[in-house]
């Protein structure tokens, strides 16, 4: 981001921490919401009104216009197949603008189907193409009706450290040879259960399969998502005021011994990949 | 078993199954095992998979299923009782064994052993159905009737998709005799679009009162229609997807309903309406959820011809099912277990209790377990406006399997200190510390939550346990 963009998204409002507030565009929220997704804003915005910074939510729908200069921030979730297809269209109308924005340091978000729809491209089991916005190089192939879905706790090693959370997705996600993962699997399938990858991440922009309230039990993504939403606005120096995370690392520590309690109980030590 | 004729051998397979089932019943309530409802029936099956076929059928008033996402079991339950206030005989399936092993169980349970059913030709069969069993059951059963509540996102671990539940439904009703009456609930467009292709008789009921429209709706699913794709406009909604709807695009709309409730008032401890053709009644059950449902049991009462008199009756007489606001006292506290099971369940849980006088604050505590029965996946409590009560608790807990999740949820729906209560025993404890003689306590768990309560307010002398509790 250059000098003067970043004057022209601040204006005033930087020299003063007391008003600061992130944009956040929650992206077709009525049809991308299918387990859980409003505890993602639910989470963004207690992290943040507990910091003093204010929380500025828009909701985009299909047709709605849509002006990235105007967000510091992108969520979507997951929805069910036949809402995907309803909601593709119109992403993709809107995927060059997404794309640009992230490449000047807007954060995101994209959970589950959401994921799938910021990747290249979903491949059903009968080889229809639902085409994505490409943030992420990345394809997901649908095995088909038959194959088992993959189910169940996952527990992540990331760059922000262990991640917690929930999956349940059909198609399986192969990502290209220079895209790197957002995390790499210990408990769960990941992207496809066969190489160990789950989700995706670029620059500020991270795709992940665990679904719903993934940032309410996982705090460090939340705030890294925060922090790149305020420098995305603010500038680099800015930094978060730690919060008391007690409750919230009590809830991720029990997601991550249900999965491993989970994991033993099925008789499989971990292998991603076991469907 | 060579030299026996093709029906002589379905008769003992089905009396070595029935003497199977009996013995795995006693076995499994002498070994402790809860209440022995399903296990008989899942040795039976495996004896026999034509079981419910064989018993089913022997039912001279035929069967009517009830099934949906939500309200199956209140349901079944008004119209059990509106039947005993008919005096027609009837058999039904006990509360959580909805899968075919469960209705296996009660008719291998009401068989003699030579699998027989004892004055079958005046016996009505009423199956409270899980949503995904309905194909099977509707190709054994053969039913006259089938009666559906709502369709709700549910646990997707185990159902997948609400569209997989839905055409779930569509292939019950390809294997379900062509005059059989369809009770839908005109309500709910995904349970409306039933209709389409159904060429036998259809039964609508539905609410019919503007005061209950609200603009607060919970945790919505999006629904299109089946037909043109369109999305739904609401002149009225009453919760979630549910309400006076019409497509936008092609413009099919609500029907027009034959079992209709207007006039509603609800109360803590009771609901009163009025309804086309019965006249104005009183249950002791409240919440609009509820009304719809009693509606559903209104137009099976209709269709199986019972008398007026039997339906207000059976209203007025219906005790709350296991943990649908049944009312427990404890050392003088009136503990009120408020069962919810999914997000649309417990948003209309949370809804009342916005609704009601909170005298001097509520005392709330939820109770989430994450086992099978619950639903492994515990992200739907994501999806439920807490965050409506906030402001009307005096005190509050959170408990279950998964209490360090619930507790983060409260605090996030801005519940004042929610205490994080690990078991049952502590919990209990720890409302009776908060609390005094004459208060009320909401307790809201999950499924299996709600055993565990059940099983520490037994230990107390609170509550008999759950299978000696009809
Ligand atoms: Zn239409």
């Amino acid at each position: 981001m250059s000098a003067a963009q970043r004057v022209g998204y601040t204006g005033a409002m930087a020299a003063d921490p007391a008003t600061r507030s992130i944009r956040v565009a929650h992206l077709y929220p009525d049809v991308m919401n299918v387990y859980g997704d409003r505890g993602n804003v639910i989470a963004l915005r207690y992290r943040c009104e507990a910091r003093g910074i204010g929380f500025e939510l828009a909701e985009v729908n299909v047709g709605d216009p849509f002006d990235p200069a105007a967000f510091d921030l992108v969520l979507i979730g997951g929805g069910q197949d036949r809402e995907q297809r309803r909601i593709a269209g119109d992403l993709v109308a809107k995927g060059p603008d997404i794309r640009a924005a992230i490449d000047r340091g807007m954060a995101a978000l994209a959970v589950c189907g959401g994921f799938q729809l910021f990747a290249s491209r979903y491949v059903d089991h009968d080889g229809g193409v639902i085409p994505g916005i490409g943030v992420f190089d990345a394809e997901t192939r649908h095995p088909g009706p038959l194959a088992d879905r993959c189910i169940g706790d996952v527990v992540l090693m990331t760059g922000l450290g262990e991640v917690v959370g929930f999956e349940n997705h059909g198609g399986r996600t192969y990502l290209g040879p220079r895209q790197a993962p957002f995390g790499t699997v210990r408990r769960g399938f990941g992207n496809n259960g066969e190489d160990g990858g789950e989700g995706a991440i670029y620059r500020n922009a991270y795709g992940t399969y665990l679904h719903g309230s993934v940032l309410p039990k996982n705090p460090a993504l939340a705030d890294a998502l925060i922090l790149a939403a305020l420098r995305h606005r603010y500038g680099r120096e800015i930094e978060l005021a730690p919060l008391a995370d007690d409750a919230e690392q009590a809830a991720h520590q029990a997601a991550a011994h249900v999965a491993e309690r989970r994991s033993r109980a099925a008789g499989s030590p971990h292998i991603a990949g076991n469907h | 078993m060579l030299s026996l004729r093709p029906t002589e051998q379905v008769k003992a397979r089905v009396a070595v199954a029935v003497m199977a089932g009996k013995g795995a019943a006693v076995a499994s309530r002498l070994l402790g095992r809860g209440g022995g409802t399903a296990l008989p029936g899942l040795v039976a099956e495996r004896v026999d998979g034509t079981i419910v076929r064989d018993l089913g059928r022997q039912l001279g008033r035929g069967s009517v299923l009830v099934t949906g996402t939500n309200g199956k079991t209140t349901t079944s339950r008004i119209l059990a009782r509106a039947l005993q206030e008919a005096r027609i005989a009837s058999l039904h399936n006990r509360e959580g064994s909805n899968l075919m092993r469960g209705i296996a169980s009660e008719l291998i349970a009401r068989a003699g052993p030579f699998g027989r059913i004892p004055a079958a030709a005046e016996t009505l069969g009423l199956f409270e159905t899980d949503e995904a069993t309905l194909p099977a059951a509707a190709a054994s059963l053969a039913p006259r009737a089938i009666a559906f509540t709502n369709l709700f996102r549910d646990q997707l671990d185990r159902y997948g998709e609400v569209d997989t539940v839905a055409a779930l439904w569509r292939d019950a009703l390809a294997l379900t005799p062509k005059d059989a009456t369809l009770v839908l609930n005109a309500d709910d467009p995904s349970v409306a679009e039933l209709a389409d292709g159904w060429a036998g008789p259809i039964h609508w009921f539905g609410l019919d009162d503007p005061a209950f429209a609200t603009e607060q709706v919970g945790a919505v699913d999006a629904r299109w229609c089946r037909t043109c794709g369109g999305s739904f406009a609401y002149s009225r909604r009453y919760f979630a997807h549910a309400g006076w709807w019409r497509c936008t695009g092609c413009g099919r709309a609500r029907a027009e309903t034959e079992t209709t409730a207007t006039d509603i008032r609800l109360e803590l401890e009771r609901a009163t309406f009025r309804v086309s053709g019965v006249g104005e009644v009183t249950m002791p059950l409240t919440g609009l959820y509820n009304v719809s449902n009693a509606l559903a049991a209104v137009a099976l009462a209709k269709i199986l011809e019972l008398p007026a008199a039997a339906v207000v009756a059976g209203l007025a007489g219906v005790r709350p099912a296991f943990g649908r606001q049944e009312l427990v006292e404890l050392e003088g506290r009136r503990l009120r277990l408020m069962l919810c099971k999914n997000p649309a369940g417990a948003n209309q849980v949370f809804r009342l209790l916005a609704a009601i006088d909170p005298g001097p604050g509520l005392n709330v505590a939820v109770l989430l377990n994450d086992r099978f029965a619950d639903g492994r996946d515990v992200s739907w409590i994501w999806d439920v406006d807490y965050e409506i009560v906030k402001d009307r608790l005096a005190a509050c807990w959170a408990s279950g399997d998964r209490v360090e999740d619930m507790a983060l949820r409260l605090r996030y729906a801005g519940w004042p200190s929610p205490e994080a209560v690990k078991g049952p025993a502590a919990l209990l404890d720890a409302v009776l510390a908060a609390t005094h003689a004459g208060n009320d306590v909401f307790l809201v768990p999950t499924y299996t939550a709600l055993l565990d309560l059940r099983a520490e307010l037994a230990r107390r002398g609170a509550v008999r346990e759950f299978w000696k509790n009809d």
